[in-house]
């Protein structure tokens, strides 16, 4: 239980953690420029959000993860390319191959092994909040219509400006329209970790695997059978766990959220405290 | 050859028909449209059966959420803790390796090991737990005045749930279900890719883009036509959804009917 | 002298980039899922033939190399967009291969493909064959009349067989004659099969220097018989050069 080997499982626990902790915020900002966009006065950028929030959504997310890091990485490098080597006379796509100047690269050839697994991570944290953004922007967009019309005219009245409006009434009351979806989407992206290995992120799924497959004595001082339903197991046990606590947390900033709203729960709250 | 031959050997390639072998070099962007296409009669097979199986249980599992039973309720809540808690990946794995073990005690199970069988059973109970969450938070808003109606008109027991409680907690659950729907659409897309092996090339629309994928070594192309694919599929799971509603709640002046699209809460 | 200091820092440090223009670090590639080719050992590290022969391989050709494992069905996609530099991974020359990538020399003979099974009256040509998707088997196994059933990985096709949902597995020798071996229960069953042209490393079209240098080392490999010690140590059943 404590090879090198199973060092590497608990690593990639906290990569997943880690993983989790990063893109939520990230796709909650993506979310939000997509929910605001979709909002948008201007048809581009309202028709910009809105095409992002219906084809990430249709389509299966094992799909895009499976070509999108790829498509990503090249992108980028690409644009490193045009950037840093302007007087570069060979083609970029040679047959095949994909070829950008030395100094393109993402990241450097000669890099350490850590920084390129530090990409990968940057990546695949790229491509998770995109596709969950797309989601959490379906959410925010739903929840900025809940709020009651009336807020929003009375903070007319009052004379606020349309920024004052955004910032003051209709970003603070959409919270608690949104908690309900967003805590799903917390829900699906927890349970969409096991496909990080499809990103090349080496994650728990991938190490259980590697560990629990059978091994024969030549290759290695720890023979054994097939023991991937075991680690399986443990799998099954952690993001059970998991979801439990998120349950309760969730639970918990809801009731603090709805303190005051003017909707069912709130109302519920008031007379408890009355 | 032609993309109309094309069509006639592979349309039907992924149940068993049409040419064994598929293409090997000579890639035509025909073929693959056409391959993947074909594949996406299993997505839309594994989709429907769970969805209209999975509906039964769903109904039955959120009614014992909420029975007074505290043994059924317990029960139900487990079930949906332990599908909605765990990821789809690890479901078909286990249940593969269950159904293996099963197999070995009796040929009765052996069907279950393929993917046509035991891949449906896992979709079934995995979108069965989590419509079940969807019913049992609608059963809870019930507004209790429709209740009390039906018991001021003498309603008890089966009719009351048939007339009264089963249509108000559809309509008022319908928005969050069609989420679900389109989700179970797209996780048909794991059964292959985690854990039931693919017969004689017979596999779902994935199955096909990564066969494409592996042979031409270009990604940029099989997998847009599976996304494309895959939008007409939401598109059109959208819209069945959105008649359905339009019927659920046809007793509503326009204007109060609730849209789909603007009740994003409970997505899964 | 501080000034001295720094000059010949800034030396080694153009030198560096002068070394970093063409592959200062060569990555290699690999699956880490197939032995005795390649494998983690039980520190996580990549281990293996063709550990021992890559890092040979980049001694003699002055390359510092690193290794990096990779899914066996993005392997391909991942070289010719940059990810990493060469494919070390058991990778057999074929003709479908090598019109996208370019293969340096072969450094192991063909390797026969053999099936093997759970009991010895095993139908190879009609029964049902695993074998892992993406690979020249299964290619093989489709056209052959066989029932072909496919997995993402080689554990999964052995697990295949041992559980009876598969009556064989069609995988390279040298990696299924070391499962047999480990397993009283699986025996080598029906005639080798010959598919593909030997091992070689996978290397992007145009990169034209470093499969140069490769092919130059592994001939040297294959001169002074320090590949034959490395393919009778790992790969015992196989022809050496």
């Amino acid at each position: 239980m404590t090879t090198g080997k199973h060092m590497s499982l608990y690593w990639s626990l906290g990569t997943v953690l880690l993983l989790l902790a990063i893109t939520a915020p990230t796709a909650l900002a993506f979310g939000f420029g997509g929910a605001t966009a979709a909002r948008s006065q201007i048809p581009p950028l309202r028709w910009f959000g809105k095409t992002y929030m219906a084809i990430v959504r249709g389509v299966p997310d094992i799909a895009f993860f499976l070509f999108f890091v790829i498509a990503l990485d090249q992108g980028f490098e690409y644009l490193r390319h045009k950037v840093l080597c302007p007087d570069w006379d060979q083609p970029i796509r040679q047959g095949n191959d994909f070829i950008v100047c030395t100094i393109a690269k993402l990241p450097l050839g000669n890099a350490p092994q850590w920084v390129h697994e530090v990409y990968g991570f940057a990546l695949a944290v790229l491509t998770f909040a995109i596709v969950f953004g797309a989601f959490a922007a379906n959410v925010l967009f739903g929840a900025m219509r809940a709020v009651p019309k009336a807020q929003l005219e009375t903070a007319e009245a009052y004379g606020m400006t349309q920024r004052q409006i955004n910032r003051r009434v209709l970003i603070p009351q959409m919270w608690v329209y949104a908690l309900p979806g967003l805590s799903n989407l917390w829900m699906v992206l927890i349970k969409a970790t096991p496909l990080l290995f499809l990103l090349g992120v080496e994650d728990i799924v991938y190490w259980s695997r590697e560990l629990g497959g059978t091994k024969t004595p030549q290759f290695t001082e720890y023979p054994h059978g097939d023991w991937r339903m075991w680690y399986f197991a443990g799998l099954l046990v952690f993001y059970l766990c998991f979801t439990k606590v998120s349950e309760v947390v969730l639970a918990r900033i809801m009731a603090r959220l709805t303190r005051g709203q003017a909707t069912a729960a709130g109302e519920a709250q008031r007379k408890a405290i009355a | 050859m032609s993309c109309a031959a094309t069509i006639a050997d592979y349309a039907f390639r992924s149940i068993g028909y049409g040419e064994r072998l598929l293409p090997r070099s000579d890639f035509t962007l025909c073929q693959q449209f056409t391959l993947i296409g074909s594949g996406m009669i299993w997505n839309v097979y594994f989709g429907l059966l769970a969805l209209v199986i999975g509906f039964a249980i769903a109904t039955a599992v959120a009614m014992g959420k909420a029975a007074q039973n505290p043994l059924l309720r317990k029960a139900s809540e487990w079930f949906i803790f332990v599908f909605r808690g765990s990821p789809l990946f690890i479901q078909f794995f286990f249940a593969y390796f269950l159904f293996l073990s099963l197999k070995g005690l009796s040929p009765f199970f052996s069907p279950l090991t393929s993917a046509t069988l035991g891949a449906l059973c896992v979709l079934i109970l995995n979108t069965a737990a989590y419509s079940a969450e969807i019913f049992f938070g609608a059963l809870q808003s019930i507004p209790k005045g429709d209740t009390e109606a039906a018991d001021a008109y003498g309603l008890s027991g089966w009719s009351r749930f048939r007339r009264v409680i089963w249509p108000t907690m559809l309509r008022l659950a319908w928005p969050a279900y069609t989420n679900e729907a389109i989700f179970l659409f797209q996780s048909t897309t794991l059964v292959f890719f985690a854990g039931f092996p693919a017969v004689q090339q017979k596999g779902d629309a994935l199955y096909y883009a990564s066969y494409f994928a592996d042979k031409t070594f270009n990604p940029f192309v099989p997998y847009p036509i599976l996304a494309g694919y895959f939008i007409i599929l939401t598109l059109i799971v959208i819209g069945i959804f959105g008649l359905i509603n339009s019927r659920l709640n046809r007793h509503l002046p326009s204007d109060r009917r609730p849209r789909i699209r603007l009740r994003p809460n409970l997505i899964r | 002298m501080k000034k001295l200091i720094l000059a010949s820092a800034a030396l080694a440090m153009t030198a560096g980039m002068a070394m970093a223009e063409s592959h200062g670090v060569v990555r290699l590639g690999t699956e880490g899922a197939y032995p005795p080719y390649n494998f983690l050992n039980d520190a996580g590290e990549v281990d293996g033939f063709e550990r021992e022969v890559g890092d040979e391989l980049c001694a003699r050709a002055e390359l510092t190399c690193e290794w990096v494992t990779n899914e066996w069905d993005s392997i391909i996609p991942n070289l010719v967009s940059g990810n990493y530099d060469v494919i070390i991974a058991g990778m057999s020359i074929t003709d479908e291969r090598d019109e996208v990538i370019d293969f340096s020399e072969p450094y192991t003979q063909p390797d026969p493909s053999i099936f093997i099974a759970a009991s010895d009256s095993v139908d190879t040509m009609g029964g049902v064959i695993a074998a892992q998707s993406g690979t020249i088997q299964a290619s093989y196994v489709a056209s052959s009349g066989a029932t072909l059933l496919e997995f993402a990985t080689p554990e999964e096709t052995v697990a295949a067989v041992r559980n009876g949902e598969a009556d064989a597995v069609l995988a390279d020798k040298a990696f299924l004659l070391s499962v047999a071996e480990a397993d009283p229960e699986l025996m080598v069953v029906g005639e080798d099969v010959l598919l593909g042209g030997g091992v070689g490393l996978g290397i992007r079209e145009s990169d034209g220097e470093l499969k140069a240098k490769f092919d130059a080392a592994i001939q040297s490999m294959k001169d002074d018989g320090t590949l034959n010690a490395l393919i009778t140590k790992w790969l015992p059943d196989a022809v050496t050069f």
